[in-house]
C-alpha cells in the first residue's frame, strides 16, 4: 500500500523530465487550491485546534452557527439582490450601447472601447474616492443607488465588450432578412440579433455577477453603515468570529461562483464560454 | 411590351463614400418578368438590389412598384423581398420558425401559417425539413429554404442575390430549373443578379448586362447574344473571337460562324494554321495561329477529321461585328 506512495517508485515509472512535470503540477494544485481545501476542511469541522490539520470532528455545527446569525444572513440576501439588480441594470444600459459600437462605425469608435479599458487600469481605490467625493455631493451616499453605481462600473467593461463582440458576430445579412420580412429595427433585434448573441452576454453576465458579489472596496465605502453585503461583512468575520465561522461564510460566497460556473460549463460548454471571450 | 410594368428604376444613382457605386440606372421590370442583372464583380449588382430592397438610401432617381415611389420606404414597408447570397437563414431557428416568422408578423392564424408552410415546403420539394435547423442542412437545401421563405410573404417583386453562387455546378443547374418553373408557375416578378452569364442566359426573360456602374446593353438572352452592343459585351457573353484591324475597328466574330477550308492559308477572311483541336463534348474547337492572334472555330467530330496539327487553313466568317475604337457603336457586317 504505502509502495503507491513512495516517490521514488513515482520518479521512475515517469522518468526524470516527467516527474518534475508532475512535482510542478502538484505544487501549482496545492497553491492554487491548497487554500480552498483548507477552508473546506474547516467549514465541516466541529473541532479544531490549531496545531492539527485534520478535524478532530466533522459537522456542520459552524453551519447553524453563521445562518442563525441574522446580519450574515440579512449580508447573503443583499449581496445577491446587488448581483441581480447589477446584471439587470448593466444590460439595459450596456447592451444597446455594445449594439451601437459593433454596428456603427462612428469617429472615436475606439476611443470610446478604450475609455472602458482605462476605468480599469488605474487603482480602484483611487477611483472610488473621487466617486465618493461626488456621491457626498448628491447625497448618494449610503444609498442603494450608490452601491449601485459602484457595482455597475465594475461591470461596465465587461458587459461592453463581450456583448459587442458577440453581436459583431451575428451576420448583417440575418437582420436584413428580418426586416425584409416585416419586422421593424426594435423587433428585429428582439428576435434575432439577441438570441444569436445571446451566448457571449450571458458569459458577460455570469462576470458581472461573480464581479457583484465579489465587490467589496467600493461598497465598504460608500455603502456603510446600511448595505453590508458579503464581502463587506466578511472582514468583520475574520476579525470577530472564529475561523472555522470565517470559513462557513466564505464557502457560502464561493458557493455561487462554483454552482454558475459549473452550470456554465454544463449548458453552454466551454467552447462558447471561450468564443465569449474573443474580442472583435 | 404588352404586360404591366410592376417594377421601375427611374435614373437612380447611388454612391459610396469612396466614390464608387451605381450610375443613371433606369429599368422597367414587368409584371412575371425574371429579369438578371449581369456583370462582372464589383460593377454594382448588389448596390443596385440592395436599394431595391430598401437596405441603401438611393442619392437620386426613384425607383417604383406599381407606379407608387417606395424609395423613402424602409425595407420592412417595401412590397420586396431579398434573397442574399449567404447567412439567410436564422441559426436558432428551426426551418418551421424562419419559414413562420413573416407571417407571424403579418398575424396570420397558426392553422393557415402551418398550412402554408407545408406547401411551400412541397413546392420546393423540401418536405419533412421543418424541424431541421440551419445547421443540419446542405447550401443548398438552406438556399431552397430562404427562397420559399421568401416566397412565402409573396411579394410583388423578388430579389435574389446569386442566390446559387455557393452551390456546385450540378445542384445550380437544377435549383435554376427549379426556381424557373416556381416562378412561371407563380407568375413573380423577379430580379436575379449573377456574374455568371451562362446562368443568366438559361433563366431570365430579360438581361441588363452591367459594367463598371452603369447599364451597357438591355435585351433578352438571345437579343444580347446575336447584337452585342459593345465589344465589353461581346467578349464577356458566349465565346468570341476579336481580330484587330489596320484602321483601329475591332471585328468580332463567334467561334460557330468560322468556317474552316484546308489551303495556303492566304484566301477566306484569314489565313493561319492549326494549333491544337480539342474535343468540348458533342464538338470540336480548332485554334488556328494567325498573324492577328489566335481565331477559335467550332466544328462537329467530321468537320474536325479533316484537319491535324500544322495543317495550313483559310478561315471564312459568317457573320462578323465591328466595334469602333473606345466607343460604343458597333455594326452588324
Ligand atoms: N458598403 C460599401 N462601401 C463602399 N463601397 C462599397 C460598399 N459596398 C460595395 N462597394 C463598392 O461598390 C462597388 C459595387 O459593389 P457591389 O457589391 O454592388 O458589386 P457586385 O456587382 O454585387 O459584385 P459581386 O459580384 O462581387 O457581388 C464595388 O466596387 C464595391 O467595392
Ligand atoms: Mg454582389
Amino acid at each position: 500500500m504505502m509502495s503507491f506512495l513512495n516517490p521514488k517508485r513515482w520518479f521512475y515509472t515517469l522518468g526524470k523530465k516527467r516527474f518534475f512535470e508532475f512535482l510542478f503540477l502538484v505544487l501549482f494544485l496545492l497553491f492554487f487550491y491548497g487554500p480552498l481545501l483548507y477552508t473546506f476542511l474547516l467549514a465541516f469541522a466541529n473541532k479544531y485546534e490549531f496545531p492539527n490539520i485534520i478535524p478532530a470532528e466533522f459537522g456542520f455545527k459552524w453551519w447553524g452557527y453563521v445562518l442563525s446569525q441574522p446580519t450574515l444572513v440579512r449580508s447573503i440576501g443583499l449581496s445577491f439582490l446587488f448581483a441581480f439588480a447589477t446584471i439587470f441594470v448593466s444590460m439595459i444600459i450596456c447592451l444597446p450601447a455594445a449594439y451601437v459600437l459593433a454596428r456603427f462605425n462612428f469617429p472615436g469608435r475606439k476611443a470610446v472601447m478604450f475609455s472602458f479599458l482605462l476605468g480599469n487600469a488605474f487603482p480602484k481605490i483611487g477611483i472610488y474616492t473621487s466617486m465618493a467625493i461626488v456621491f457626498y455631493r448628491i447625497n448618494l451616499m449610503g444609498t442603494f443607488t450608490g452601491v449601485l453605481l459602484i457595482h455597475l462600473i465594475e461591470c461596465m467593461m465587461m458587459m461592453i465588450w463581450l456583448p459587442a463582440s458577440a453581436f459583431k458576430n451575428v451576420p448583417v445579412q440575418q437582420e436584413e432578412a428580418a426586416r425584409d420580412a416585416g419586422a421593424g429595427p426594435l423587433r428585429t433585434f428582439w428576435y434575432i440579433t439577441l438570441p444569436n448573441a445571446w451566448p457571449g452576454i450571458a458569459v458577460a453576465a455570469l462576470f458581472a455577477f461573480i464581479g457583484s458579489l465579489g465587490e467589496n472596496t467600493g461598497t465598504l465605502l460608500v455603502g456603510l453603515p446600511y448595505y453590508r453585503t458579503m464581502p463587506v461583512e466578511m472582514y468583520g468575520v475574520i476579525l470577530d468570529y472564529p475561523s472555522t465561522a470565517g470559513a462557513v461564510f466564505s464557502l457560502i460566497l464561493i458557493a455561487p461562483n462554483l454552482l454558475l460556473l459549473l452550470l456554465f460549463r454544463k449548458y453552454v460548454g466551454g467552447e462558447t464560454l471561450a468564443r465569449g471571450y474573443k474580442m472583435g | 411590351m404588352d404586360k404591366p410594368t410592376k417594377l421601375e428604376i427611374r435614373n437612380m444613382t447611388k454612391l459610396y463614400k469612396n466614390g464608387d457605386g451605381v450610375r443613371n440606372i433606369n429599368l422597367s421590370v414587368s409584371l412575371g418578368e425574371l429579369v438578371t442583372l449581369l456583370g462582372p464583380s464589383g460593377c454594382g449588382k448588389t448596390t443596385i438590389l440592395r436599394t431595391v430592397g430598401g437596405f441603401l438610401q438611393c442619392d437620386s432617381g426613384k425607383i417604383l412598384i406599381d407606379g407608387q415611389d417606395i424609395s423613402q420606404l424602409p425595407p420592412e414597408k417595401r412590397p420586396t423581398a431579398m434573397v442574399f447570397q449567404s447567412y439567410n437563414l436564422w441559426p436558432h431557428m428551426t426551418v418551421y420558425e424562419n419559414m413562420a416568422f413573416g407571417l407571424k408578423l403579418r398575424r396570420i392564424s397558426k392553422q393557415e401559417i402551418s398550412e402554408r408552410i407545408t406547401r411551400m415546403l412541397d413546392l420546393v420539394k423540401m418536405a419533412g425539413f421543418e424541424k431541421k435547423y440551419p445547421n443540419q442542412m446542405s447550401g443548398g437545401q438552406q438556399q431552397r429554404i430562404a427562397i420559399a421563405r421568401s416566397l412565402l410573404l409573396e411579394p410583388q417583386v423578388l430579389l435574389l442575390d446569386e442566390p446559387f453562387s455557393a452551390l456546385d455546378a450540378k445542384i445550380r443547374s437544377q435549383m435554376r430549373e427549379e426556381l424557373r418553373k416556381i416562378q412561371t408557375d407563380l407568375a413573380i416578378t423577379v430580379v436575379f443578379v449573377t456574374h455568371d452569364q451562362e446562368e443568366a442566359m438559361a433563366l431570365s426573360d430579360r438581361i441588363v448586362v452591367m459594367n463598371k456602374g452603369s447599364v451597357e446593353q438591355i435585351g433578352t438572352p438571345g437579343e444580347i447574344y446575336e447584337n452585342p452592343a459593345t465589344r465589353y459585351i461581346a467578349g464577356f457573353i458566349g465565346e468570341m473571337n476579336f481580330i484587330e484591324q489596320r484602321d483601329g475597328t475591332t471585328v468580332a466574330v463567334r467561334p460557330e460562324n468560322v468556317r474552316l477550308e484546308l489551303g495556303d492559308a492566304t484566301g477566306g477572311d484569314i489565313g493561319g494554321i492549326v494549333r491544337t483541336i480539342m474535343m468540348l463534348g458533342h464538338f470540336y474547337e480548332i485554334a488556328v495561329g494567325t498573324d492577328k492572334g489566335i481565331v477559335k472555330a467550332f466544328a462537329s467530330a467530321e468537320e474536325a477529321a479533316q484537319f491535324k496539327h500544322g495543317d495550313l487553313v483559310n478561315c471564312f466568317f459568317d457573320g462578323t461585328y465591328r466595334y469602333q475604337p473606345n466607343s460604343d457603336q458597333t455594326e452588324n457586317v
